[in-house]
Formats: C-alpha cells, sequence, structure tokens
C-alpha cells in the first residue's frame, strides 16, 4: 500500500504552482499582468496621498531566453507615498503581505500582483529584484535587492543601500527581469495604457517599449476623485471565516458590543432586533460562542432582512466630471454624455456603476459597439462576450433610441465597488448578478437618452445646412441667369433673400 | 389663333425673343424688389387636360401651378427653367438650332445638371406652358426625322442660306423636316393636296410611282407618329396653302391614332397651339377596306383590342362617326393590314386604283 505523502506549502510556493490563477499563464500574459499589477500599485500609492500620479514604465530588452521568448527588464516608477524602508523586504518579498487588508475600493485586492510580478521575474530570470522608495520629500532613499525564498515565504535581501535624497524625492521604484513576449503583448499592453489613462485622466503614464518608442498619457486635469473611506464589512457581506477573525481580535466581551462596533450601519436598535430575531442573548461573550453557533450567526446575518443597506462612502467612483474628461482626452469623440448611477448593493456590497457614451470624432465606425469595461479604475481587457455590461448592451433596444451598430460608438461602463462580482480570480470579467445588471441597463438608458436628444439635434442642424445650402447655390444662378436673360448689366441684390432664409432657419434650430 | 400663324418666320422670332425677355425681367424685377421669384402656369396634370371641341384638340384648363423660390423643392427646377429660357435666349438669337439631347447636355457647361434627359424634357415642356411657344419656335428640335417631297418652293431663314431657295422634288429621297425647313418661308407651289404617309417604304413607292404629278400632290413621310415639327408644318401647308390634307397608315389601331394626332393634337401637348390640323382627313386604310379590299390580315392580339378600348371612349374619337365605325369593325373583324398588304394585287395597284378611290371616298 503506497504511502500518501502530506507536505506544507508556502503561499509563495502555492502561487509558484498555481500560477496560472493569478493571471500569469503564458509569456504574452504574464509581461501584461506584471505591467498592469505594477502599475496599478502604483496609481494607489499616489492616490493615497492626493497626489496626481505621474508614473514611468519602462520595459528593456534584456537577451533571448527561448525562440519565441525574451528576457526583458521591467522598470515602474512613481511619486507615490513610498514604502517604509523596514517594511520593504516583506512588502515586496512575501507573499499575502499587504497594506490592503481592510474594506475600501481599491484597484488590487489582496496584495498580490505585485509579488507576483516580482515572483515570477524570480522564477523566469533567478535575477533578484530592486526596490528604491522615499515616503517623504525629506526622508532617505532606501534602496534593496531582493529574492523570495519561495519554499519558506521569506524575503533575502542581498543588498540594501541608503542614498541622499538631495532632489527631495518621494515614490517608489520597482524594476526587475522576466522572460515574456512582448510583440504578442504588446496590443494588449497600448490598449491598457490608453484605457487607464482613459479612467485616470488625472494621471501622467510615460511608457517606453524595448524598441525605445515612446508613449505618452498626459493629465487632462489635476482634479482627483475623493479617497474612498475604510468601513467596516456590512452583514450581509460577512462569512464564517471573516466573523471567526473578528471574534479572534475583538476588544469586546458582549454581543451587542460586538455587532455596534465591528459592523456597517449596525446601531443599538438595529443590533438589539437582530439579536432578537436571532435568539441570542445580547450579554453572550462573543468569544464564548461554538463553532456551531459561529455558523449559524453566519446564517442569521444574512437572513435578518431589517440591516441598512451600506452607504458608498467606502467607493471611491470617478465622478461624471473626469469619466468626462478621460473620455474626452482619450477617444477624441464629436459628443460624450455621461451618468452615475446612484449607489446600490449586491450581498451586502455597495457598489457604483458609471457608464459614459461617445459618439463620432475619432471613434472607427466597424459595424459594431466599442465597448470599454472598468472596475475601481482597472481596465478589463479579457473575455469581453462573458462580461455583464456586454450582455447588457447586446439586450438592450437600441433603436429605441435611434442608435444603430454601424454607428461610431463607444460604450464606458465602469463599476467601482468594495468587492467588485469578477467572475474569475484573473479579474478580466464582471459577473452576472441582477443587481448590477439593472444598474448597468439604467445607466446606458439614461446616456442613450442624451445620445438620442443630440442626434436628432444634430440631425435637425444637419437638414437646416442643407436647405441653406440649396437656397444659396440656386438664388444666385437664378439671379445671373435672369440678369442676362433681362439684359441687365448688374444682377438684383439677393442678399436679402438669402438673409431671410438664413432667419427662418435659425428659428427652426 | 389665326393671324398668329401668317406672321413671318422672322416676325415670329422676335416675338420669342420678347417674351424670353419679359420672363428674365419679370424674375429680375422680383428679385429686385426682395420677393421670392414665383411663376404660375396652367397645370398639366391629366384632370386639368380637356377636350375642346371648338379647337378641335385638347386644351389645358384653368388650374394653376405656381412654382416659388421659396419652396426649396421648387428652388432647382426654377433655377434650370431660367436657365433652358436662357439657353432658348441665346439659340433664336443666334439662329442657332439644338436637340433636347444637347439641352440635357448643354446644361453642364452652365454648371446646372439635369438627373436625366426626362428631367430636361420636363423643364423645356415647362418653358413651352409659360411661354406659349412650342419648343421648335426657340430652335429645339426633337431628333426624329421625317420628309416631305413635292412641287413646293421654299425660301431658307437659316443663317448661311438666308434668301436661298430650294424646291422640293429636287431630291428624289424627299427633304428632311429639319430646322432649316421648318424656319423656311413658303414661295410657291402647283400642287393641290397634301398627302401624308406612315412609312417610308410606301412614301418612297408614291415617289416612284409619280403620285406627286399623277394626284398633284406634296408627300410628306411621318415616319411612325408625326413628330411635332412635321405636325405644325403639315398645318402651315393646310393653313398657309389651304391644300387639303389626306392621311394614309396602317390599318391597325396604331394607324388610326397616328392620323388622329395630325388631326387633333395629344394630351401632351395641350399647352400648345397650332399643332393641329383639324380639316384633315384620315383616308385608309380603314377597317372597312381591310374587308372591301379582302386584304391578307393578321389578328388583332390583346393590346391591339386594348388600345381599341381606349380609343372608342376618348373624346377626339367622338367628334365624327367615321371613326367609331371603324372601331367597331376592328372589333368585330379582329383583323388588321398594313399598307403594304396591296401588294397582293401588283405593285402598282395601290396607286392605280385604291389612292385614287380613297381620296375621291375622303373629299
Amino acid at each position: 500500500m503506497a504511502q500518501a505523502t502530506f507536505e506544507e506549502i508556502s503561499a509563495s510556493d502555492f502561487f509558484y504552482r498555481n500560477r496560472d490563477i493569478a493571471g500569469f499563464t503564458n509569456p504574452t500574459r504574464a509581461i501584461f499582468a506584471a505591467i498592469r499589477e505594477l502599475v496599478e500599485n502604483s496609481l494607489d500609492a499616489a492616490e493615497s496621498i492626493k497626489v496626481p500620479p505621474d508614473i514611468y514604465v519602462r520595459l528593456s530588452f534584456e537577451g533571448e531566453a527561448s525562440e519565441e521568448t525574451q528576457i526583458y527588464k521591467l522598470r515602474v516608477e512613481d511619486n507615490g507615498c513610498g514604502v517604509p524602508p523596514r517594511y520593504i523586504p516583506s512588502a515586496f518579498g512575501q507573499v499575502l503581505y499587504s497594506s490592503k487588508y481592510k474594506l475600501k475600493q481599491q484597484r488590487g485586492t489582496f496584495g498580490l500582483g505585485g509579488k507576483m510580478a516580482i515572483l515570477y521575474g524570480q522564477i523566469t530570470t533567478h535575477e533578484p529584484a530592486t526596490i528604491i522608495s522615499s515616503t517623504s520629500p525629506l526622508s532617505k532613499i532606501y534602496m534593496y535587492k531582493l529574492m523570495i525564498d519561495i519554499q519558506r515565504n521569506r524575503p533575502i535581501i542581498l543588498d540594501r543601500k541608503v542614498l541622499l535624497n538631495k532632489e527631495g524625492w518621494r515614490g517608489t521604484i520597482v524594476e526587475f527581469s522576466l522572460e515574456g513576449d512582448y510583440l504578442r503583448a504588446m496590443p494588449k499592453i497600448l490598449e491598457y495604457f490608453k484605457q487607464t489613462a482613459m479612467v485616470n485622466p488625472y494621471a501622467n503614464i510615460t511608457f517606453v517599449d524595448p524598441k525605445g518608442r515612446l508613449y505618452k498619457f498626459v493629465r487632462a486635469t489635476t482634479v482627483m476623485p475623493d479617497p474612498p473611506k475604510e468601513t467596516l464589512p456590512h452583514p450581509y457581506g460577512v462569512d464564517v471565516e471573516l466573523l471567526q477573525r473578528l471574534i479572534q481580535i475583538t476588544p469586546y466581551n458582549n454581543m451587542l458590543e460586538f455587532l455596534k462596533n465591528h459592523f456597517h450601519r449596525v446601531g443599538e436598535i438595529t443590533a438589539r432586533k437582530f439579536l432578537e430575531f436571532s435568539e441570542i442573548s445580547p450579554s453572550k461573550n462573543p468569544k464564548k460562542l461554538t463553532h456551531e453557533e459561529v455558523v449559524r450567526l453566519a446564517q442569521m446575518l444574512k437572513k435578518f432582512k431589517e440591516f441598512l443597506p451600506p452607504d458608498a462612502s467606502c467607493l471611491s467612483p470617478l465622478g461624471e466630471e473626469l469619466l468626462k474628461t478621460g473620455v474626452l482626452k482619450e477617444l477624441k469623440p464629436e459628443f460624450v454624455a455621461v451618468h452615475q448611477r446612484k449607489p446600490a448593493t449586491y450581498a451586502g456590497h455597495p457598489f457604483i456603476v458609471e457608464v459614459a457614451i461617445a459618439y463620432g470624432g475619432e471613434i472607427p465606425q466597424r459595424g459594431g459597439f466599442v465597448i470599454y469595461r472598468f472596475a475601481n479604475r482597472i481596465p478589463l481587457l479579457y473575455d469581453e462576450a462573458s462580461d455583464v455590461s456586454v450582455k447588457v448592451i447586446n439586450a438592450m433596444n437600441w433603436r429605441r433610441y435611434k442608435v444603430t451598430p454601424d454607428m461610431p460608438i463607444a460604450i464606458v461602463v465602469h463599476i467601482c465597488s468594495t468587492k467588485v462580482p469578477y467572475k474569475t480570480v484573473g479579474k478580466e470579467f464582471i459577473a452576472d448578478r441582477p443587481e448590477v445588471r439593472r444598474e448597468i441597463a439604467n445607466g446606458l438608458r439614461e446616456v442613450a437618452r442624451q445620445l438620442q436628444r443630440f442626434l436628432s439635434r444634430r440631425e435637425h442642424v444637419d437638414r437646416e445646412r442643407k436647405r441653406l445650402g440649396v437656397f444659396s447655390k440656386y438664388l444666385p444662378r437664378i439671379a445671373e441667369f435672369s440678369t442676362r436673360l433681362a439684359g441687365k448689366e448688374k444682377p438684383p441684390d439677393i442678399e436679402k433673400l438669402l438673409r431671410s432664409v438664413k432667419r427662418f432657419g435659425a428659428e427652426g434650430v | 389663333m389665326e393671324p398668329k400663324e401668317f406672321k413671318s418666320i422672322t416676325e415670329k422670332r422676335k416675338e420669342v425673343l420678347a417674351t424670353l425677355e419679359n420672363f428674365g425681367l419679370r424674375i429680375y424685377e422680383q428679385m429686385e424688389k426682395g420677393i421670392f421669384p414665383f411663376i404660375e402656369m396652367p397645370s398639366r396634370s391629366t384632370e386639368n387636360i380637356y377636350y375642346d371641341p371648338k379647337f378641335r384638340q385638347f386644351i389645358l384648363g384653368d388650374k394653376k401651378v405656381r412654382r416659388s423660390t421659396r419652396n426649396i423643392r421648387h428652388l432647382k427646377p426654377f433655377a434650370q427653367l431660367v436657365w433652358a429660357a436662357l439657353f432658348s435666349y441665346e439659340l433664336t438669337s443666334q439662329r442657332k438650332t439644338s436637340t433636347l439631347r444637347d439641352v440635357y447636355y448643354s446644361a453642364q457647361a452652365y454648371e446646372m445638371t439635369f438627373k436625366d434627359q426626362q428631367e430636361s424634357n420636363n423643364i423645356i415642356t415647362d418653358l413651352e406652358t409659360i411661354l406659349g411657344f412650342s419648343r421648335e419656335d426657340f430652335n429645339i428640335f426633337p431628333e426624329e426625322r421625317s420628309a416631305v417631297f413635292g412641287d413646293l418652293t421654299i425660301r431658307y431663314t437659316v443663317p448661311g442660306y438666308e434668301g436661298k431657295t430650294l424646291n422640293l422634288t429636287s431630291h428624289p429621297d424627299g427633304v428632311m423636316i429639319g430646322p432649316a425647313l421648318t424656319s423656311a418661308e413658303f414661295v410657291e407651289t402647283t400642287a393641290d393636296k397634301v398627302i401624308a404617309i406612315e412609312k417610308g417604304g410606301l412614301f418612297t413607292r408614291f415617289i416612284e410611282e409619280n403620285v406627286h404629278k399623277k394626284f398633284n400632290a406634296i408627300l410628306v413621310l411621318t415616319a411612325g407618329q408625326a413628330p411635332r415639327a412635321t405636325r405644325h408644318f403639315i398645318r402651315r401647308l393646310n393653313r398657309e396653302l389651304g391644300l387639303p390634307v389626306y392621311i394614309f397608315t396602317d390599318g391597325d389601331p396604331w394607324g388610326m391614332h397616328i392620323a388622329m394626332v395630325i388631326i387633333s393634337g395629344s394630351a401632351n401637348a395641350a399647352h400648345l397651339r397650332d399643332l393641329t390640323t383639324p380639316d384633315a382627313k384620315w383616308s385608309g386604310v380603314w377597317a372597312t377596306d381591310i374587308v372591301k379590299y379582302k386584304l391578307p390580315t393578321d389578328p388583332l392580339d390583346e393590346i391591339d383590342m386594348k388600345r381599341l378600348y381606349e380609343l372608342q371612349k376618348d373624346p377626339r374619337y367622338k367628334e365624327d362617326p367615321l371613326w367609331q365605325r371603324e372601331i367597331r369593325t376592328f372589333m368585330k373583324i379582329k383583323r388588321k393590314a398594313e399598307q403594304e398588304a396591296f401588294s397582293r394585287y401588283g405593285l402598282t395597284y395601290i396607286v392605280d386604283e385604291y389612292l385614287p378611290a380613297k381620296l375621291e371616298e375622303t373629299k
């Protein structure tokens, strides 16, 4: 009989073995994912201190790796909050170590992406990563050369330097080597930058690719959306695991205080009603709950109908003005309509849907709408067909709004939430939840109505212009012919007639 | 009506030019006054076309249409119309002639475009309606060609030939009824009648057989449905020279109608006068001739029959009982015969026997 062997694996080891789930499927996806994870960290870092982000990304060719893949060096610089020196090794060299275990809307959620990128680089090139950071213009600059001990999930510090900060710099620079296939990844990477610039119109983003080509996305505004506030979990969104953790850390020794202090929008009255509903004594010590009681508590929290819906202060939508700025800047349309829905919830998670519809200008006409999908200001570039937005767009009766697929139209859907309902860990598309679907549909209807108004107004103006054109084409001819026919020297004055046509035309508009 | 057609060709040209000038002046003055130029003309729609027994032709009723440049849909046709007037003025004053096809293409030189030939034809018809002159009067001729042969001396008025005379027997194929002949003045004739013939073959046969001498006649080839210039020419022969007109066509509803259009005109030309010859006679081939002369025939087909029913109700065919009788006979025998059918009795039979008999019968 074979002996089954059990071994404990570290978080690093787990992701090393299962890198698919974090988006590092193949050399093409890997290079895209690495850039994307680091850029998002940089955007978060700058926004957290309310500084308009300045991000510089350089990918340089290092050498051939195999027939189809090459070694590249990736460098990402930002002007964000920086990382205090003592946290640098863990923050960049230990998987699942993160500043992101609180509930507020952020781009990354697990603190996984950046480290996965470095881990992937180390696996494919065996080169250390260099991290340079300063947390304030007055502080020194710290430089670390790190590798990750994959089996033990610990950083290995190879070098550490402290530099003088003469220029008063603040921010973070990450540089490491990785294997990838840039040529294949290029279209998605460029699309990623363009779309990122669209929903972050207050950011400067510079990208230098391995061929030395420079792509520059210049900010169109310095106005930034209000940063999200941290919030407590809402009772409807709580599971057993989270309850266990809260019970472990709570300083309160009765259920009433436990509920009031650890949950979003639960006050004295609601807490008491709930405890009565679930037949739990208000004075019960949460730490004394048995495992079965915790499971029951989690179930009752979901069953109780009287919890107030979560408020949206923890969300940071882009806002109509910024969304409009971003769309105008990157798509250069002739017309844009934007709409932000009121906050809504699904399964206890607040979310806000923002939509935009853009028409004409530089938007291509290609027999279908161009659809841009975003979640927490991250562009979603893969699996478009499975996304809830696409399903809603396809199901809509566009003809009602005099809109046809052969028009040059782009549609933007942005969903922000403390927990975006992704269908997969790869964060590529959003699940079809009825609450989300309804919000997207209502938002689209609003902007579609605005587009319809624009189109019919434009049609009217067009018609007027054509009308004027006919008059100014034929009246002078009639004047000329009749002058010659009557044997007159100078043609009659038709300016008055033309003016009256214009006045008449203007009234119609 | 009467005085107009006895005016000399030169006088008529002056009148046409003055009318065109006035038309231009009217529009010019409207624009000077800050009015959107407009014109009014009799409607040519079918409900405004009436048969007038007095004139023995179709005329237009009182219904008017107004074309105003305030109306965007009228602007382009209006400009086309003023252009056509200017073009006609230039043609007439410079004594040049043109065709409908030519009008269509000439417009492009003035950066006026017509969608198609039909559109430019309609504009010319509008101009006829407004001015009360037919397009031949302002030197726009159709492309159809018909011919004339006989002892008639004419004097040309066209540039380069002004004053030259020609006797219409000078060419054995006949002389084409084109712009130059249409505008020519009649000098003298020994003929005492006009014989109009539908088909070229018979026209040539008549010349070969000296019909013009034997019957003292001017022969006119209509070449199917007579063009307006030819109808006008026949009218002039009738009115100016006082010659009776006899028409010979095929023995079928279509031939019958060729005769009718020469006599009483067409609905399409209801806006015009001077194209009809009300006293002209249809001399054959009648349906009753088919029976009487036992001519070789073809059966009337469905379209022929349908046409007969239409003609039966046509007011022009109610003028003279002859028409109704012939229509009924066609319907009864359900046969038709061509002019050539007389060849069964020998090549000269038609000239020696049939023609004199019919001329006598329809005198």
